[in-house]
């Protein structure tokens, strides 16, 4: 086990090297001046902007900065400053990164738990009406493009009938987190019900399943424990790399419902040309991701005994 | 439709099915019986598979021909006289049937008019990765060993980028965003599972009989890899790729609501622009939404039908 996570780990380095070199190289490679954008419209003397351009180390080669960005990161968790303020890049991840993280994981908790459950549902009774609701429910969420769902459930339950605030003012809040988290939530939680549904209507048919039931096991035994475990599978792999996932994909939600996370940061830097900012927070949701997969992994194990790891 | 799932058809076949199995037959004679020949007679009596497919047979021909279905300009801006003009639901397919937007556009002909640009984003992009992907996938697969050590990391480091801000960030770079260049950028960071699917494919079909017998035969690696593997490892990828052509239609438009999508009239831009006006007048939004919904919807249950055609398990 000890020895799997290690080879793990160590397989990761050369992933996370490459992904963020490849986002390093996306930003800088491709046309446009964070130094130039500071000024907007007004005239400034090339030796300004060849000094701030000195300053922030855009002068030297991509892969020079690269690794100059790198070896800060590394010895001492220093992602740089961003341009446009010249605060340290650390010091805005800190801000804007608990209220995605909580904005995903509630997100994450709704899609889970609802996802899982609408799936079992369905696929324990597969073909009945129930199933038939069910799937047809999540193909409209899947085929409804997040903003608009977005816009929809704002107008209806914020504005129209005001059960909620069509916009978080205090995103400690979990009342007001609740409607962007469901938004956010949406897709992936029909994926989740799908796929747990398919799962289930095939284990169903499982011969460990014809098993239990014949020793008299009680149903909520045979379903919750034998079912379940077993189904469970391919639906930990899909949640494992949705976190990662909800967190970039928070930018729209955040957007239409003005939360101030890591989206409107990520836009903001993006539209600025701030490599810095950017790839520190792209940086960490790499993290998150390699992290994710390698948890779902040794939950394998847990969910399944006859996966060992050696 | 006569039955044609009984097996004792194929021994001792009736009329019926012998005309629906010469059918088939003339169109690839050597594989009457074969995955995909199954598959098709599965379909065939599939009612979601003909309302999806005779879906987007319609929004092929909206894409090619939109003057078909409209006969007003989706860029006629008239604001003096329809600003935000309520829809007329009296009159079908006019100018006026489902209002005007803030600038004065008839929202009926740009929903028709946006057809083109959706399917294009989405059918390009399919193309493309089914291309890259397709082509990396098969080498790890079939290679084996450091090759698949190398392009595996490769998929990884492209599937470690998310989604959406990859394309942010190369789209934000372009201020000409023609449909190429949205596809170019969908597909540079979309390949991933269309490579990963086929090299598991390919994986599998390299250790088959024909396979070997190929080998022994001493064909050369190009007629393996085009004439066996591929045409036995690519129907997990088609599906994939059915399901994702809707996938990424709808990325377009998450990418215009975030103003990095295409120039020029699309749904996207258009159900962007009735997010901004969606307290007075819904209409701009909803009907391009609807369009964008059923189209990604009708892609997402063909490719779902061609799956469960595909893999008896499922059914």
């Amino acid at each position: 086990m000890g020895r799997y996570v290690a080879r793990r780990l160590l397989q990761m380095i050369p992933v996370f090297i490459g992904t963020t070199l490849l986002i390093f190289l996306m930003v800088y490679a491709l046309p446009g001046d964070p130094v130039r954008g500071l000024f907007g419209d007004k005239a400034t003397t090339p030796s300004v902007i060849r000094a701030l351009r000195h300053e922030y180390g855009l002068d030297k080669p991509v892969l020079v900065q690269y690794w100059d960005f790198m070896k800060g990161i590394v010895l001492h968790f220093d992602f740089g400053k961003q341009i446009a303020s010249g605060r340290p890049v650390t010091e805005i991840l800190g801000e804007a990164f608990p209220v995605t993280l909580r904005l995903a994981s509630l997100a994450f908790v709704i899609e889970a738990v609802i996802g899982i459950v609408l799936g079992v549902v369905a696929g324990l009774r597969a073909g009945k009406a129930a199933d038939t609701v069910i799937l047809f429910f999540t193909l409209l969420l899947i085929s409804v493009p997040v903003f608009v769902l977005g816009y929809i459930l704002q107008t209806v339950f914020a504005i129209n009938l005001g059960w909620l605030e069509p916009s978080v003012t205090d995103p400690t809040d979990f009342n007001q987190l609740l409607l962007p988290a469901i938004v956010l939530a949406s897709a992936s939680l029909a994926y989740v019900a799908r796929l747990s549904r398919t799962s289930v209507a095939e284990n169903l048919r499982a011969d460990y399943m014809r098993t239990a039931i014949a020793k008299g096991l009680p149903r909520r035994r045979v379903v919750g424990v034998h079912l379940l475990r077993n189904s469970l599978i391919p639906v930990v792999t899909f949640l494992g790399t949705d976190l990662g996932a909800l967190m970039g994909g928070a930018i729209v939600t955040e957007g239409i419902f003005n939360i101030h996370g890591v989206g409107g940061t990520i836009a903001d830097s993006i539209t600025r040309r701030e490599g810095t900012t950017l790839v520190g927070l792209v940086t960490i949701l790499v993290l998150v991701y390699l992290v994710c997969s390698l948890i779902v992994d040794l939950l394998y194990a847990v969910l399944d005994p006859r996966i060992r790891y050696a | 439709m006569p039955e044609l799932t009984k097996s004792a058809d194929e021994a001792v076949p009736s009329a019926t099915t012998a005309a629906a199995g010469a059918e088939v037959s003339e169109d690839k004679p050597e594989k009457t019986r074969s995955l995909w020949g199954d598959a098709w007679r599965d379909l065939r009596s599939n009612w979601i598979f003909i309302v999806s497919a005779v879906l987007i047979l319609l929004l092929l021909v909206m894409a090619a021909w939109p003057g078909l279905f409209t006969n007003a300009d989706p860029n006629n801006k008239d604001l003096a006289n329809h600003y935000l003009q309520h829809p007329n639901y009296g009159h079908w397919f006019q100018a006026d049937w489902l209002g005007y937007d803030a600038q004065g556009r008839s929202v009926y002909a740009r929903a028709i008019y946006g057809t083109r640009a959706s399917l294009l984003v989405g059918a390009g992009t399919t193309v493309l990765v089914v291309i890259l992907g397709g082509v990396i996938g098969m080498i790890a697969g079939y290679f084996g060993g450091w090759v698949d050590a190398v392009l595996s990391r490769l998929t990884d480091m492209f599937m470690g980028i998310p989604f959406l801000l990859g394309a942010m960030v190369m789209l934000n770079s372009f201020t000409d965003r023609s449909i190429p260049v949205v596809i170019a950028a969908l597909a540079f960071l979309g390949w991933t599972q269309t490579a990963r699917v086929m090299r598991g494919a390919v994986i599998t079909v390299k250790s088959t009989d024909y396979v070997q017998a190929a080998k022994a035969l001493g064909a050369g690696t190009g007629r393996i890899l085009f004439r066996h593997v591929m045409p036995n490892a690519i129907a997990p990828v088609i599906v994939v790729a059915t399901i994702s052509l809707g996938v990424y239609i709808g990325a377009e438009a998450t990418l215009s609501f975030l103003g990095l999508g295409l120039n020029g009239v699309s749904w996207g831009n258009d159900i962007s622009d009735g997010g901004n006006s969606i307290r007075v007048a819904q209409w701009i939004m909803l009907y391009p939404s609807i369009m964008l919904s059923v189209t990604v919807l009708a892609f997402i249950m063909l490719g779902e039908a061609v799956r469960n055609a595909l893999d008896p398990k499922t059914r």
